[in-house]
C-alpha cells in the first residue's frame, strides 16, 4: 500500500474541499478501497474519511411512502430495516445476496455505489488495462473473459459493474443525492455509472470532491413491493459475485401486469434498465410466454465480448425466471438463500 | 503525522499512536497489541480468519483501518473466555468437532457470536450455512460447523432462560 495522508473532516463542506484536491479519495468504509489499495491498484496520496460524517446515517421514510438512504447506512442495517424491506423488498434481497454478512455489516451505500470492477486484469498490476492506464490496452481481449459484458461494451473495455444493490435501485428509478464544490445536486441511478466508451476510466458522473450523500426511492417504487425479486446466478451458491443477476418488479391489476420494472446486473458497465421489455409486459398476464418475449427484448442489443454468448442466453432465462418469480408475490419472508436461481418456480414439479 | 486513537478492545481501554496511517485494525491487534488469536489468511476480505466484533458487528478486520476507529470498541477471541470457563461458542466447537487444523476457527467463533446477536437465523440450518458463509474452511469443517452453531444457540438461550 502507498504512503497516504489520513483527513478526518467533520463537516460535508471540509469533506468536498478535502476530496477536490488532486489524488485524494473519499474513504468511507473502506472493504473495496483498501482492497485496491493492497494491490497497488489505486494509489491516493491523500484518504478523506467521509465515515463519520454526521447526519449521513440515517434512513428516512417518507409520508408518501418514499425512503431517503444516508451514504453511511450500512448495507446489512439498510436490509434487515423492517419498514424499508417490506416497501422495498427487491433491494433488500439484492443486498443480502451480495459479499457476506461480515462485509455488509461493515459497506456503505455509498461505498456500494462507488465500488470497482471486479476485471482480474483491473487487479493485475502486470496486465494491461485501460481503466487503471489509459490508453494502455485491454488484456481482457482475448484473455480469460467469460464473465465479460455483453451489453454496453466498447473496444477499450469490456469490464462489468459488480454491485447488486445498484440493480434493483437503477429498475425502481432511484435517485442520487450529491453534494460537490459547485453545490447539491441530483441524478437518476439509471444515469449515474458510465458505460466505458472510449473513456473506460471515467466511471460516473462525478466530478472531483462530489460526495454521494444520499439515495432516494420514490413512493412510485414502493407500489411494487407485493411483486418484487432480484435472481442472481453465482459460481457457488454463497459469497460470490453475479454471473448475471436480475430484478424484477410487477404491478398487477386484474391479474394483467399495469406496470413492470427489470434491470440487469452482470452484464455491463453499468446496473442495465430493460425499457422496452417493460413496456412490451404492459397490459399481458404475467405468464411463462410473456416474460419469455420480454426477456428476449431485454438482450436484444446483446453481444458477446469474449468467451461469454452463454451469458446472453443466461440472463434471458434470468429476467424470465426473475419475472415469473415476482409474479407468484413477494415471499413473506426473504428465502434462507436470498435471490438463488435455484428456488423452484411456483406450480413446478420438484424432479425426482 | 502521529495519529493518535483510543480503542477499547476486550474492555481495556488502549491509547494507540499510528506513526503510519496504513495500519490495519487486523495489523494492530496482532503486531502492536501482541493478541495473535485473529488471523490473517488471505488480508482481501475473501475468508473471514480476521472477524472480530467492532462495536459489537462481526466485520473483517482486514480491511478496517485502525485510523478511522478512534473510539470504537473491539473484542478478539482472546477476549471470550470469562474465569476460565470457555464461551458457549467456544465450547459448542469442540463439543461438534467444528475444526482441523484450527486457523479459520477464531474467525469463525467471532462469525458465529456476531449471526446469533443479528438473530436472523434461527434454527434454520441453510440460514445458519448462508450466515457463515463469509468463512472458508479449507478443511471443510462445515458440517460440524453448522451443528456447533445451532447447538450454541440453542445453550444460549437456555441460559437465558435460566437468568
Ligand atoms: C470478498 C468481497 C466480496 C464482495 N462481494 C460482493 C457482492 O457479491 N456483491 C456486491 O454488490 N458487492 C460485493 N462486494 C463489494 C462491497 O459491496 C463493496 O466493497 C462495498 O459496498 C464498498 O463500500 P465501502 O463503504 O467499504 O466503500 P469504500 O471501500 O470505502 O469506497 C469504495 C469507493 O467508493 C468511494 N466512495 C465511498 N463513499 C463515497 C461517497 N459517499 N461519495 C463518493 N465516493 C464514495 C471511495 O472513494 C472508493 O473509491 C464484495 C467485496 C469483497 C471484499
Ligand atoms: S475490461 Fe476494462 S477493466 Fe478489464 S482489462 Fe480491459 S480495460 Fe481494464
Amino acid at each position: 500500500m502507498n504512503r497516504f495522508e489520513f483527513l478526518r473532516p467533520t463537516t460535508i463542506a471540509e469533506a468536498v474541499a478535502a476530496g477536490a484536491r488532486p489524488g485524494a479519495a473519499y474513504h468511507a468504509a473502506g472493504t473495496n478501497l483498501l482492497d485496491l489499495m493492497k494491490g497497488g491498484v489505486m494509489r491516493p496520496g491523500t484518504l478523506v474519511d467521509v465515515g463519520r460524517l454526521p447526519g449521513l446515517d440515517r434512513i428516512e421514510h417518507a409520508a408518501d411512502g418514499g425512503v431517503r438512504i444516508g451514504a453511511l447506512v450500512r448495507n446489512a442495517d439498510l436490509a434487515h430495516d423492517p419498514g424499508f424491506a417490506a416497501r422495498f423488498p427487491a433491494v433488500a434481497e439484492a443486498l443480502l445476496s451480495g459479499a457476506s454478512a461480515q462485509l455488509r455489516n461493515a459497506a456503505t451505500v455509498g461505498g456500494n455505489l462507488l465500488q470497482r470492477t471486479r476485471c482480474g486484469y483491473f487487479y493485475d498490476l502486470a496486465s494491461a488495462c485501460n481503466k487503471r492506464t489509459p490508453g494502455a490496452g485491454c488484456d481482457a481481449r482475448g484473455g480469460e473473459n467469460r464473465l465479460h459484458a455483453v451489453l454496453g461494451w466498447s473496444e477499450a473495455c469490456i469490464a462489468t459493474h459488480p454491485s447488486d444493490f445498484c440493480v434493483p435501485l437503477a429498475a425502481l428509478d432511484a435517485v442520487v443525492e450529491i453534494i460537490g464544490r459547485d453545490g447539491a445536486r441530483e441524478v437518476p441511478l439509471a444515469d449515474f455509472h458510465r458505460l466505458p466508451g472510449e473513456a473506460p476510466e471515467r466511471e460516473t458522473v462525478l466530478a472531483p470532491g462530489d460526495l454521494v450523500v444520499a439515495v432516494r426511492l420514490p413512493a412510485e417504487a414502493a407500489g411494487f413491493a407485493a411483486h418484487a425479486r432480484y435472481l442472481k446466478v453465482r459460481e457457488r451458491t454463497s459469497y460470490a459475485f453475479a454471473v448475471v443477476s436480475a430484478a424484477a418488479a410487477l404491478r398487477l391489476e386484474d391479474g394483467r401486469i399495469a406496470a413492470a420494472r427489470i434491470a440487469l446486473g452482470g452484464v455491463a458497465l453499468k446496473p442495465w434498465r430493460a425499457r422496452a421489455a417493460e413496456a412490451a409486459l404492459v397490459g399481458r398476464a404475467p405468464a411463462e410466454a410473456a416474460c419469455r418475449e420480454a426477456a428476449a427484448l431485454a438482450l436484444a442489443d446483446a453481444a458477446p465480448s469474449g468467451d461469454n454468448a452463454f451469458k446472453i442466453e443466461l440472463a434471458r432465462r434470468i429476467v424470465a425466471r426473475a419475472l415469473l418469480l415476482a409474479a407468484a408475490g413477494t415471499p413473506g419472508r426473504l428465502p434462507a438463500l436470498p435471490a438463488s436461481p435455484f428456488a423452484a418456480l411456483p406450480g413446478a414439479q420438484a424432479h425426482v | 503525522m502521529t495519529l493518535s486513537i483510543s480503542l477499547t478492545v476486550n474492555g481495556t481501554v488502549q491509547a494507540v499512536a499510528l506513526e503510519d496511517p496504513r495500519v490495519t485494525l487486523l495489523d494492530l491487534l496482532r503486531e502492536r497489541l501482541h493478541l495473535t488469536g485473529t488471523k490473517k489468511g488471505c488480508d482481501r476480505g475473501q475468508c473471514g480468519a480476521c472477524t472480530v466484533l467492532l462495536d459489537g458487528r462481526r466485520t473483517n478486520a482486514c480491511l478496517v483501518l485502525a485510523a478511522a476507529q478512534d473510539g470504537a470498541s473491539v473484542t478478539t477471541i482472546e477476549g471470550l473466555a470469562e474465569g476460565g470457563q470457555l464461551h458457549p461458542v467456544q465450547q459448542a466447537f469442540i463439543d461438534h468437532d467444528a475444526l482441523q487444523c484450527g486457523f479459520c476457527t477464531p474467525g469463525q467463533i467471532m462469525s458465529a457470536i456476531g449471526l446469533l446477536a443479528e438473530g436472523q437465523a434461527g434454527d434454520d440450518p441453510e440460514r445458519v450455512r448462508e450466515g457463515m458463509s463469509g468463512n472458508l474452511c479449507r478443511c471443510g469443517a462445515y458440517a460440524g460447523i453448522t451443528e456447533a452453531v445451532l447447538d450454541a444457540q440453542a445453550r444460549l438461550a437456555a441460559r437465558e432462560d435460566a437468568a
